[in-house]
């Protein structure tokens, strides 16, 4: 050793001497640099993904939030007995009756061509008309005594309290007049207005009156669906994976159905809305627009996705598991159905349930077959005509009345919210199912 | 090059020496559990086993070693037809147990399984309870009908594996919850419990440390009064102490066999020596 101060022992003399640990060299700068680049291009990416999510939540949320309240009015109504025929009850004029009580209310005559009460009639709901028909026809004693009638405020006069009419708007513009406005100010500041949680929406199903309109129905409906296509697609695609997995020959026939079954996944989903309308409808028979064949097209349409996700949850099952079943003579189908398939559970699980909420999203195919009709009502089995959450959507987002926008954006939240329960079940169902091994 | 057979005596029967022509014949004795005539075993085009004959004495532990892909586990894995789960698996040739053709197309790979047990490298309890672990053989195979019954097997099985004692009070517990050595003695109770006639165990301590071993050691010792056990080890040392008989594989092929002692102190083969005294492998 020449410098034996220098270079440590094992340094083969001559050899050029080692620099310190902290120094750098440039290629040294040039990895971290790297590493720096591709840690701030991933920082930048989800920034991006983030500020869509927010931009995209926070519309839906800014839009839809106020449909959740809603103004609400009680109003003394006295069931005049001259203007109840008895003998024909549900051709009464009782919107009429209403709005002579909202004069009263308001302190206001009539005039000969009606245009005081037409106007009266405008800020109230037509669900007061029905509430006093249901109870009329309930109990007749009432005619000739007052009843008080709670219900909502017309639409339009819900979006003037909300600041979505607004008094600065020239009065020919919008849908009410100066009149009317000073109205429900009064209303609303003598306390016969009150502002509260818009159960409604949530109780009721689709009506042409937008401030009865609510997603009920469309909930229920697409519950409905869900389950037909939960019932058939799980088993279905399970089983045929645990076949085509566990013991199906490899050959070139099973190598075609594999390549087909990873096509259909990703063919457009309104091409099965077209299949199902042929085949369902035409075919078939199954009445159109309903729960029924509505499951039915999103269950061939969830098929794949349940098949692909169960053959990698079965190909995750560790072979070992596959030996020690085998080796202590359990047959195939024992193997598999004892210990392999509940070992993929969880896998099995995730990926039937998240198939399941991409198809609770889906709106193209459902119009195809005819889920696009107007239901005011939840469905009353898995064969009458039914709306699902998205079509909901779908139908509300056409309506030309301004008070069925901030619906749409509050059934959108509602949607999410199905979804978001959904997984979250996905989710819970992993963790228990979740076997260490 | 020709299989060798040199010598399929075991130690304590010297006198079937020369009962037992090498290479084939239909001698079946009490003393033979196991013969193997020119099995060859093919993966798809590739060839792993070559002519392997082979005897495995009953009651006694039979050990297989040799270098890493020479068709030791290949040739374990015919005798319980384990291979029939690998689709391009071919095995040709003949493997008897007790004079019966495992091969036959009568035989149902169910049953003969029931018969030879098998235990792993890597110790493969289910994800279960260890109670459920050992029960699952005996209940498959309607081995017991009441409950009592099904707990009997359960707690002469672990005695015999002799886990009984560490796990007793805790036989609802996950048995993939135990240490290494206890999950391979569990996997051990799991194959008697279904009364096999032989345990198959393809280097059962490779994943164990020595203290494990030794213990994994103890208990093929003690099961060999009751069972005919084949072990595959790359562990030269545990293949001396644990067996009576020895197999030496190289390259696909069955080099030479014999009691162990003699093996080990004086191979015929020099392949045989080199291995032995850890000059390639």
């Amino acid at each position: 050793m020449t410098d034996a101060s220098l270079s440590p022992s094992g340094i083969t003399p001559g050899a050029p001497a080692r620099p310190s640990l902290s120094a750098r060299d440039a290629l040294l700068k040039k990895r971290h640099r790297s590493e720096k680049l591709f840690r701030a291009q991933g920082v930048a990416a989800i920034v991006v993904a983030m500020i869509f999510l927010v931009v995209l939540v926070g519309r839906i949320l800014v839009q839809g939030y106020s449909t959740f309240e809603t103004h609400t009015l009680t109003v003394p109504v006295y069931l005049n007995p001259e203007r109840i025929d008895t003998s024909a009850l549900e051709g009464v004029n009782y919107d009429y009756i209403v709005a002579e009580a909202m004069m009263k209310k308001l302190g206001v005559q009539d005039d000969d061509l009606g245009t005081v009460s037409s106007k009266v009639q405008a800020l109230v709901s037509r669900d007061f008309g029905n509430q006093l028909l249901q109870r009329v026809k309930k109990d007749h004693s009432l005619i000739g005594k007052t009843v008080e009638v709670t219900g909502s405020v017309k639409a339009d006069a819900d979006l003037y309290y909300k600041g979505e009419i607004k008094r600065s708007t020239a009065e020919e513009d919008r849908k009410l007049d100066n009149q009317q406005l000073d109205w429900l100010d009064r209303l609303k500041k003598d306390g016969t207005v009150k502002t509260g949680f818009n159960t409604q929406f949530f109780t009721n199903s689709d009506s042409t009156e937008p401030e009865q309109a609510g997603v009920w129905g469309a909930v229920i409906g697409s519950a409905m669906m869900l389950v037909i296509t939960a019932l058939i697609a799980i088993p279905v695609g399970v089983m045929a994976a645990v076949y085509l997995e566990e013991f199906a020959p490899k050959n070139r026939w099973t190598d075609i159905i594999e390549v087909n079954i990873n096509n259909l996944a990703a063919v457009p989903s309104i091409v099965y809305g077209l299949l199902g309308l042929a085949l369902f409808i035409n075919w078939l028979h199954v009445p159109r627009g309903s729960p029924l064949v509505g499951g039915l097209v999103l269950a061939l349409m969830a098929l794949p996705t349940v098949i692909i996700a169960t053959r990698s949850a079965l190909k995750a099952v560790p072979p070992s598991i596959r030996e020690a079943a085998l080796g202590v003579g359990a047959s195939k189908a024992q193997t598999v159905f004892h210990h392999v398939l509940p070992l993929a559970m969880p896998g099995v699980m995730t990926g039937a349930i998240l198939s399941l909420a991409h198809a609770l999203g889906e709106t193209a195919p459902l119009l195809m077959i005819g889920m696009v009709a107007f239901v005011p009502g939840a469905p009353e089995s898995f064969t009458s005509s039914a709306t699902v959450l998205p079509v909901q959507v779908f139908i509300w987002e056409n309506a030309s009345e301004r008070a069925f926008h901030e619906r749409t954006a509050a059934a959108i939240i509602v949607l999410l919210v199905f979804m978001i329960v959904m997984n979250a079940a996905a989710v819970i169902l992993r963790r228990r199912f979740e076997r260490r091994w | 090059m020709p299989t060798e057979n040199r010598d399929d005596t075991i130690a304590h029967a010297p006198a079937l020496a020369a009962a037992i022509p090498a290479g084939h014949g239909h001698v079946t004795t009490g003393e033979f559990k196991i013969r193997a005539r020119d099995v060859n075993v093919f993966y798809g085009e590739k060839q792993a086993l070559f002519d392997v004959s082979l005897d495995v004495p009953a009651k006694s532990v039979t050990a297989f070693i040799g270098p890493s892909g020479c068709g030791k586990s290949t040739f374990l894995r015919c005798i319980n037809r384990m291979n029939d789960t690998i689709p391009s698996a071919r095995v040709v040739g003949s493997i008897e147990i007790d004079g019966a053709d495992v091969n036959a197309k009568t035989v149902d790979p169910v049953v003969l399984r029931s018969r030879v047990g098998m235990v792993f490298q890597k110790p493969n309890p289910f994800p279960k309870t260890i109670f459920e672990n050992v029960a699952y053989g005996p209940k498959i195979h309607g081995l017991a009908s009441r409950k009592d019954e099904l707990e009997a097997i359960v707690e002469s099985s672990l005695k015999k594996a002799g886990l009984w004692n560490e796990v007793s009070d805790r036989l609802h517990q996950p048995g993939t919850g135990l240490s290494g050595g206890q999950q391979q003695r569990l996997v051990i109770a799991r194959a008697i419990a279904v009364s096999p006639e032989v345990i198959l165990m393809d280097e059962p301590c490779s994943a164990l440390d020595p203290i494990a071993t030794a213990k994994i050691e103890e208990l093929i010792d003690e099961l060999r009064s009751q069972y005919c056990i084949v072990i595959v080890t790359h562990s030269m040392a545990q293949a001396a102490r644990v067996s009576q008989k020895t197999a030496f594989f190289h390259l696909g092929k069955l080099v030479e066999s014999g009691p162990t002692e003699e093996m080990f102190t004086n191979p015929r083969d020099t392949r045989t020596q080199d291995y032995i005294t850890g000059r390639f492998g």
